[in-house]
């Protein structure tokens, strides 16, 4: 690996190390002591984490730090696994077979690849929101009521005021306030996706995952949506992968250049754009290649 | 002198299309010629009768009717269930192939297969005689394939991007099938289940060999009766133990007699058996085109 990069994520590990909490696995890890969590803190912790499809490794010794509330981006050229890396956050990964992950994904401290893991808690603390919006086939306000009842709220003014106060959060509610009942596949893409937006705020996560989120998306729909990204950072620790180096730049706090499944640079987004400290870096968001 | 070729192919395709609805229509005209004036309020109420004039086919579409409640009450769970489990929850190797190829094999097997069967097991090893619920479970056996090959094309038909959804707001693998897959697959799983009981209305080979009656001046005990006295309505299951027939039998059973009448019967009873499996098919058509759905 190279040598900055190891120098740099040793003090970032070290740092980590100092400020982790030390959380014993419980039933109820995941069940708070998020609140107290400082901006800047360490959300998520990757150490050295490599995942394979069959015998197809995809991810290297990756390793890296996403600070809670705060925007990180992860870059890099088609195939690189960075929507793979994405994935393993939330667990996704889990769905295809044949799959092997090692190494460490800590979130708040707990390693979420421990055997006594609950997934379904996770995801509900880790949201998501995919390359091509994926309403469901029901009405708007079902497309968000469907987490709230799975997770047990059934008291209808409840799911009524949390529908509203999501779709608010996600810049959708005047839009849409007066056709709730609509189906979710009649609103236009940007709006599709904001929906979605709002299907994972709803369930309140800590996380919120977005895998090229504008990738389907026109050029308005996309400046709607960044700013509602950049707004969420408020509430919210985003992790998002994106194509469009401009919009990394746009509106990440911290940038990861991914290539052929290994970090090759990892830092402040400013940083990463004006002064790469590797020239393949330089290359690629200059766009000589990618 | 590619066109030409590609001119004869257009007619010879044209003149084979035309050749089995010709044929089709002949014979519908020629049942319904026959059978129409038959077509009365007595031919729907009346037992079957060894005069022609007075034979009837109440106890064979109460018996269809039967038949078809138990059998899709004994198909749409297990069938449904088997597509879940096979599509979403059992692990792809290779004893879930081999159960896989199976499944498509039975769906080709002769129904007077099942009707050995349903008349070994059902019959006499369970003792269910020539009933209602012998029938059922033999023609059970025999469209359920049909049901399962259905049901999970129609579940593989939902994008893995809803599936992906649901468990992205923490729903557990039941949660995403019940909330969200189950309910997107709904039409075509209705679909394929009307279908196969288009399928099983018409089957006549399998509850032959089962031997059921050809003759039968009574119906099954009704499921529901009002009594007098307390407790006034009652709900019996009995009549899945009865004996009964089915209109296909009956045509059957009609065609064989020598007498010009009972050919007359048999048209008749053609006519309401094919309008039967025709609004079943509509209905098929229907819901395939209500729910089709643009991801």
């Amino acid at each position: 690996m190279k040598p900055y990069f190891q120098e740099r994520e040793k003090k970032m590990l070290v740092a980590a190390e100092q400020s982790k909490p030390s959380i014993k696995i419980t039933d109820h890890i995941y069940a708070g002591n998020s609140a107290n969590m400082r901006n800047g803190d360490t959300k998520i912790q990757v150490e050295r984490f490599s995942f394979r499809y069959g015998a197809n490794k995809v991810l290297k010794d990756v390793s890296l730090n996403v600070r809670a509330r705060e925007v990180t981006s992860i870059i890099g050229p088609s195939g690189c696994g960075k929507s793979t890396l994405l994935r393993c956050f939330n667990r996704m990964n889990d769905l295809i077979a044949g799959t092997r992950a090692d190494g460490n994904i800590l979130i708040e401290g707990q390693d979420i690849y421990d055997p006594r893991v609950d997934v379904v808690e996770l995801r509900k603390k880790v949201g998501m929101v995919f390359q091509k919006p994926n309403p469901f086939p029901k009405t708007i306000f079902d497309n968000i009521a469907y987490g709230l009842r799975i997770n047990g709220i059934r008291q209808k003014s409840e799911i009524i005021q949390r529908v509203e106060q999501s779709l608010r959060d996600s810049a959708l509610w005047e839009e849409v306030k007066d056709r709730l009942t609509d189906s979710g596949l009649s609103l236009s893409g940007g709006q599709q996706q904001r929906l979605c937006v709002a299907r994972a705020l709803a369930i309140q996560p800590e996380i919120v995952l977005m895998d090229e989120p504008a990738s389907a998306l026109d050029p308005i729909a996309t400046a709607k949506l960044e700013e509602l990204i950049v707004r969420l950072k408020e509430k919210y620790t985003i992790v998002i992968v994106t194509h469009n180096m401009q919009q990394a730049a746009r509106i990440s706090d911290k940038t990861a250049f991914l290539m052929q499944g290994e970090m090759v640079e990892f830092g402040v987004t400013k940083d990463i754009f004006t002064k790469p400290t590797k020239k393949i870096t330089e290359e690629y968001i200059t766009g000589r290649f990618g | 002198m590619i066109k030409i070729l590609d001119r004869i192919f257009k007619y010879i395709g044209i003149g084979a299309v035309l050749l089995g609805l010709i044929v089709l229509a002949v014979l519908v005209l020629d049942v319904v010629r026959d059978g129409f004036p038959r077509l009365t309020w007595d031919f729907f109420t009346s037992y079957p009768s060894s005069k022609p004039e007075q034979a009837g086919i109440l106890s064979a579409w109460v018996g269809t009717l039967w038949i078809m409640l138990t059998t899709a009450a004994l198909t749409i769970p297990l069938g449904i269930g088997a597509a879940i489990y096979l599509e979403e929850y059992a692990p792809k190797n290779r004893w879930t192939d081999f159960i896989e190829i199976n499944i498509a094999n039975l769906a080709g097997v002769p129904s007077v297969v099942y009707g050995i069967l349903g008349l070994g097991l059902f019959v006499r090893a369970l003792h269910m005689d020539r009933s209602v619920l012998a029938g059922s479970c033999t023609l059970a056996l025999l469209v359920l394939p049909i049901v399962i090959l259905s049901t999970r094309e129609a579940l593989r038909a939902v994008p893995s991007s809803i599936r992906e959804a649901a468990y992205a707001v923490g729903a557990t693998r039941w949660q995403a099938i019940s909330g969200q897959v189950l309910p997107a697959a709904f039409g075509n799983i209705l679909t394929g289940i009307i279908l196969a009981m288009s399928r099983a209305i018409g089957e006549t080979a399998p509850l032959v060999t089962l031997g059921a009656l050809t003759y039968i001046p009574f119906l099954p005990t009704p499921p529901v009766s009002v009594s007098p006295s307390f407790p006034y309505v009652n709900f019996s299951l009995k009549g899945l133990l009865d004996p009964f027939t089915v209109l296909p039998i009956q045509i059957f059973n009609w065609v064989s007699r020598p007498q010009k009448g009972f050919l007359i019967c048999a048209a008749a009873g053609i006519i309401v058996l094919l309008i039967i499996t025709l609004c079943l098919n509509g209905a098929a058509i229907y819901l395939r085109h209500k729910h089709q759905k643009n991801w």
